[in-house]
């Protein structure tokens, strides 16, 4: 009987799939480390799975785990973006195209117009509120797919940013200006995280994406605003009968979705730790790598804080293979599997809630 | 102007394969999301054949790579028809997995390929500068590729067995009203089934010839650009008919040729415009287009819906 009462539990069933599409992405993985080359093929994937525990020493191991958490804030943020329109019935791969103009906006402010960071931040929400939205438009009112609008403005997003940026960069170099070196004060603090982490990358943008998780958890499931948009996801036209503004819910929840990813960009180039290259030919794969943290968290903004991080820790955990021999893009591999696999959680869940229904009739 | 008009045949005979893969997936009622991915295992089959078969006469070449490529698109779709098909599972989900598993497959395949001959390269890119000529007739300063013929034909086909044979007719029953077409003993998984495996074939071969369209050699990292997608939006501005698509493949070719070619003409070239602008006008023009032509869509009733027997 408790058994059973356990199965049928939809945050246990959640976990179990998750660690189920882990497991077997991991094992691919490896497989596919094995057929490349045996000999270190074990070491390999357990070097990807240590990540930072890599390191010998206390302090590295810490500083480096600072690294993957400096990362794993603009991906958890890309989740939850995804996460949001996806309870709309969106499904936002326009996320990536989000965060590159959230990146665009917020480094513009910075470096061009040395703007503080939270105006920054702010400048990005509003340019992710306005990508976001065309998605939304072109859904509501001229019917167009999401996925297809999403990916257009993805690529259309990298090249104006790159064109945008190109004023900002280094003399020289295709990367944009470091931003402690012209304006100190756009670079979110860290109010002793640094200290903390021994990692001057480390700020309070960590904290700040997990307490926007639980706010984008109670807004979709304790207000009434976030159960018009999951109800408009069930049934458009019911949503529509009810008396709620279908259309306007669409638009809404593709403005909020860009303004999550775009912001998760300004707090990774808001903390100085990377430069953006304004000749890159490919859209970042932050949103992408959102969708698979969405998914493996159970579409539940708490289970994303968890899947986000696994996802980070993963494709950091990538960086300690040995290039020599593999190929840098198993972590990529890893993570498509789990997304694929993540595919089936939905059908397995129904079918477990099939057999448990059928059960309890019988009974 | 030749170069103009050459990159547009050749930029339009992908698009027009790779659309009319997504024709015939989404005529069965399976939206396949994945063809970019597709494109790239296509690409990847075709470009190991011309690196490896690149010395042999060219009408073995172009045999050859025509049937790995497409073969490596069908063995893809494969993933994609057990996902979709049998286990019901969401389409778009499926499709986004499938590109971000090709283009991180593509790369490791490719990778270790290259170091395996030589351990110094550490590159995924593939050289296939011999096998290339292959496909290439020169008439005067146009080269005429053999793809192009390839994509006419394709075209052909597409629309006989589309509109005029009783196979047309059952798969495109399946993406419109699937329950009546089983009522009438129309096999609805096998139709679908069918026409997956189609879109893999058509998108494997779209995904060599794309690689093949202006350079020698492919840096598989970079995937093919969002070809795949522009394909499906060709496909939606063709209204799911062979004929339209091949007609909005040649608009969408121009664009795209115009971002390879615009330098070569004074009066583009003294406009000042930077390239990058050149490069998003294929992106542009389809959000546009998309944006006027959605609206009143001629797409399949029930596409993207999993098949259920039960379901009325």
């Amino acid at each position: 009987m408790k058994n059973k009462s356990i199965l049928k539990n939809d945050a246990f069933q959640s976990v179990a799939a998750a660690l189920i599409c882990i497991a077997a992405g991991i094992f691919v993985g490896y497989l596919v480390l094995l057929m490349i080359n045996p000999k270190g093929a074990a070491e390999a994937i357990m070097d990807i799975i240590r990540n930072f525990a890599n390191y010998p020493r206390t302090t590295a191991k810490v500083k480096y785990l600072g690294n993957t958490l400096v990362k794993t804030a603009p991906l958890l943020m890309c989740a939850l973006s995804v996460n949001f329109c996806y309870k709309t019935g969106l499904f936002n791969i326009g996320a990536a195209g989000q965060y590159v103009v959230g990146a665009a906006a917020s480094l513009y402010g910075a470096l061009a117009w040395h703007m503080p960071w939270y105006v920054c931040v702010l400048m990005a929400m509003a340019a992710g509120m306005v990508w976001g939205s065309f998605v939304g438009i072109l859904k509501a009112y001229r019917n167009v797919n999401e996925v297809i609008s999403g990916i257009m403005l993805n690529w259309i997003a990298l090249y104006l940013t790159n064109m945008l940026l190109n004023t900002v960069s280094e003399s020289g170099t295709p990367y944009t200006t470091q931003v402690k070196s012209v304006n100190t004060a756009a670079l979110i603090p860290g109010l002793g995280l640094q200290e903390l982490f021994v990692n001057r990358y480390v700020t309070i943008a960590i904290p700040l994406s997990v307490v926007i998780a639980v706010i984008v958890w109670v807004v979709l499931s304790k207000t009434k605003f976030g159960f018009e948009l999951c109800a408009t996801g069930y049934n458009r036209h019911a949503a529509k009968y009810s008396g709620m503004s279908e259309k306007r819910n669409v638009i809404l929840s593709t403005m909020i979705g860009g303004a999550l990813a775009a912001v998760g960009a300004s707090f990774l180039y808001l903390s100085g730790y990377e430069q953006w290259q304004t000749t890159q030919s490919a859209v970042p794969a932050m949103g992408f790598n959102g969708i698979a943290a969405t998914f493996l968290g159970g579409l539940n903004p708490i289970g994303t804080i968890f899947s986000s991080y696994f996802i980070q820790h993963i494709t950091s955990g990538g960086a300690y293979l040995d290039t020599n021999i593999y190929p840098l893009q198993i972590a990529d591999l890893i993570t498509a599997i789990i997304i694929y696999l993540c595919a089936f959680i939905l059908f397995f869940k129904q079918l477990l809630d099939r057999r448990n229904a059928s059960k309890g009739g019988k009974n | 102007m030749v170069l103009l008009i050459q990159y547009t045949l050749i930029f339009a005979a992908v698009l027009t394969l790779v659309a009319l893969g997504g024709c015939f997936s989404e005529h069965s009622g399976v939206i396949n999301l994945g063809l970019e991915g597709v494109m790239v295992m296509g690409a990847l089959g075709g470009a190991l054949t011309l690196k490896y078969l690149g010395g042999n006469p060219a009408p073995v070449v172009v045999i050859a790579v025509l049937l790995v490529s497409a073969l490596s698109g069908l063995v893809y779709t494969v993933l994609l028809g057990v996902a979709c098909i049998n286990l019901k599972a969401d389409q778009t989900l499926v499709g986004t997995a499938l590109n971000i598993l090709a283009a991180a497959a593509a790369s490791i395949i490719a990778r270790t390929i290259n170091t395996a001959e030589n351990p110094d390269n550490m590159s995924t890119i593939i050289k296939y500068t011999d096998g290339r000529k292959a496909f290439i007739a020169n008439f005067e300063s146009f080269e005429f590729s053999w793809s192009m013929l390839v994509a006419v034909i394709a075209l052909v086909i597409a629309y006989v067995v589309l509109y005029r044979t009783k196979y047309g007719v059952h798969l495109r029953a399946c993406g419109e009203n699937p329950q009546a077409a089983d009522s009438v003993g129309i096999n609805v998984i096998k139709n679908r089934w069918a026409g997956v495996l189609i879109s893999g074939v058509l998108g494997g071969i779209g995904g060599v010839v794309y690689i093949m369209a202006g350079v020698s050699e492919w840096k598989f990292e970079l995937g093919v650009a969002g070809f795949g997608f522009l394909a499906l939006a060709v496909m939606i501005f063709g209204s799911w008919k062979p004929v339209n698509i091949g007609l909005a493949a040649l608009l969408f070719g121009f664009f795209r040729a115009l971002s390879n070619v615009y330098s070569g003409f004074d009066w583009l070239a003294d406009l000042n415009i930077p390239g990058t602008v050149y490069n998003m006008f294929p992106y542009l023009i389809s959000l546009l287009v998309l944006a006027f032509t959605s609206k009143n869509s001629a797409a399949p009733k029930a596409e993207g819906i999993p098949y259920d027997k039960g379901q009325r």
